[in-house]
């Protein structure tokens, strides 16, 4: 839900950085997961937030690792995860084509393939798409695959 | 204190005074249940109904002289007009305006609130004016801190601070989200087709404003829940000005005058036999 979503991750965002400056070191990805599974399982019997995050992080001794956090809850390590309407179509085309030791070049051609996919079969397909990585240089904006220009004035 | 247990005695009257054997102990106690089958929804079913839907048709929009903003003013109970002369606009302070969605009484109340306790203390506090950013950010988490309470609230702050002109979409769910455009209400479709079709970034002040207008119009010739009069609100650098209040009706025939049209049939007169 969309005001859950942005409170509950800026929530998470805050902390994380918290413990950093805290701590003098970045926590894990493992570790953030853990944190951000715990926060909505607490408030699962009371106040449940419906938000649902996929987690992707890289340290340094183990790689990257990508976490899927459903919203109530569920915390899994996964290879390849996908939230949403269009869920069914990524993970299916994710499987059929994703082997581990795949280039940058291969996995843009298997999120393409996706965009593809959703585009031509979702009814209520969102227009624009972003993608980003996330490697030992950190995280940040790869490619937009834009359908509506956004206006000049945004 | 003596704690109330009439809801724990059962419905059951005791049987026969002779019966010795329940001397000293009621019947299993009961308490009374609510008379629905959805246990677990009938009270959001109940927060539903007094949910007043956002029978209203406001925009905004962000273009070279700043920022527009236009609303009508009718207010709706199901199928009754309450009120042709509501003030949708609300001034939150010289330089700041909210519009009004949903339920008046939670928007004029947290509007007010905002531009007294948030935005004043902020300037007090901090010897500058709050940014429109920031004032919305703070509305839209207080609106959060309330979530699944009944609130109802669609409203659009737009200002002018230090980055220029600011448009903030900001409601009850928690949604906050930064545009150039933005329309809310039952009314907001019609307006969308109008505003969208006509809208470019350098306009003149007046030609924004016949836009504003004429995209209020619309929708209120459509939709029933939107209608009265048409206020129409600029904000600037130097601060918010209301440029117009035009009853819709009257400008129905301003842009639709009625033109005489010829007439096929005419009927006339049989004479008396």
């Amino acid at each position: 839900e969309i005001g859950c979503r942005v409170q509950f991750t800026e929530y998470i965002q805050k902390n994380v950085a918290l413990y950093q400056f805290r701590n003098g070191i970045p926590l894990t990805t493992a570790a953030a997961a853990n944190f951000t599974r715990g926060e909505l399982a607490t408030a699962l019997r009371k106040n449940p937030y419906q938000v649902n995050v996929l987690m992707a992080g890289y340290d340094k001794e183990i790689g990257p690792s990508l976490y899927y956090i459903d919203y109530i809850a569920t915390l899994h390590k996964v290879d390849r995860g996908a939230f949403g309407y269009g869920s069914y179509f990524c993970l299916a085309m994710m499987d059929r084509h994703y082997h581990s030791g795949m280039t940058v070049e291969e996995a843009i051609d298997l999120v393409d393939k996706c965009i593809l996919e959703i585009r031509s079969r979702l009814v209520v397909a969102p227009p624009n798409f972003v993608i980003k990585i996330v490697d030992k240089d950190g995280a940040r904006e790869y490619a937009w695959r834009e359908s509506v220009k956004p206006d000049a004035t945004a | 204190m003596k704690l109330d247990t009439t809801g724990l005695e059962s419905a059951l009257p005791l049987f026969g005074a002779n019966c010795q054997m329940v001397d000293g102990f009621t019947a299993a106690p009961a308490f009374e249940l609510p008379t629905t089958l959805d246990f677990d929804g009938f009270q959001k079913e109940a927060i539903q109904m007094v949910k007043p839907a956002k029978g209203t048709t406001t925009l905004a929009f962000i273009f070279k002289e700043g920022v527009m903003v236009a609303a009508d003013s009718r207010a709706s109970m199901g199928g009754y007009i309450s009120s042709q002369s509501v003030k949708k606009i609300i001034e939150i302070n010289p330089y700041m305006l909210g519009t009004m969605a949903g339920g008046a009484a939670d928007c004029q109340f947290w509007h007010r609130n905002l531009g007294i306790k948030v935005c004043r203390l902020h300037e007090l506090a901090n010897k500058r004016r709050i940014s429109v950013t920031g004032a919305s950010k703070l509305l839209a988490n207080i609106l959060y801190s309330y979530r699944g309470m009944g609130l109802s609230v669609g409203t659009m702050i737009a200002g002018w601070d230090e980055t220029g002109p600011g448009l903030y979409y900001v409601d009850s769910e928690g949604g906050r989200l930064k545009g150039p455009r933005f329309s809310v209400g039952s009314g907001s479709p019609y307006a969308y087709g109008v505003l969208d079709s006509g809208y470019r970034y350098d306009m003149s002040i007046e030609e924004a404003a016949e836009l504003a207008r004429r995209a209020i119009y619309h929708a209120t010739f459509r939709d029933g829940a939107s209608g009265g009069v048409a206020s129409v609100y600029h904000v600037g650098p130097n601060g918010w000005k209301k440029l117009s209040g035009d009853d819709v009706g009257e400008l129905h025939y301003k842009y639709y005058p009625v033109t005489p049209s010829t007439v096929e049939q005419e009927m006339v007169e049989v004479s008396a036999a």
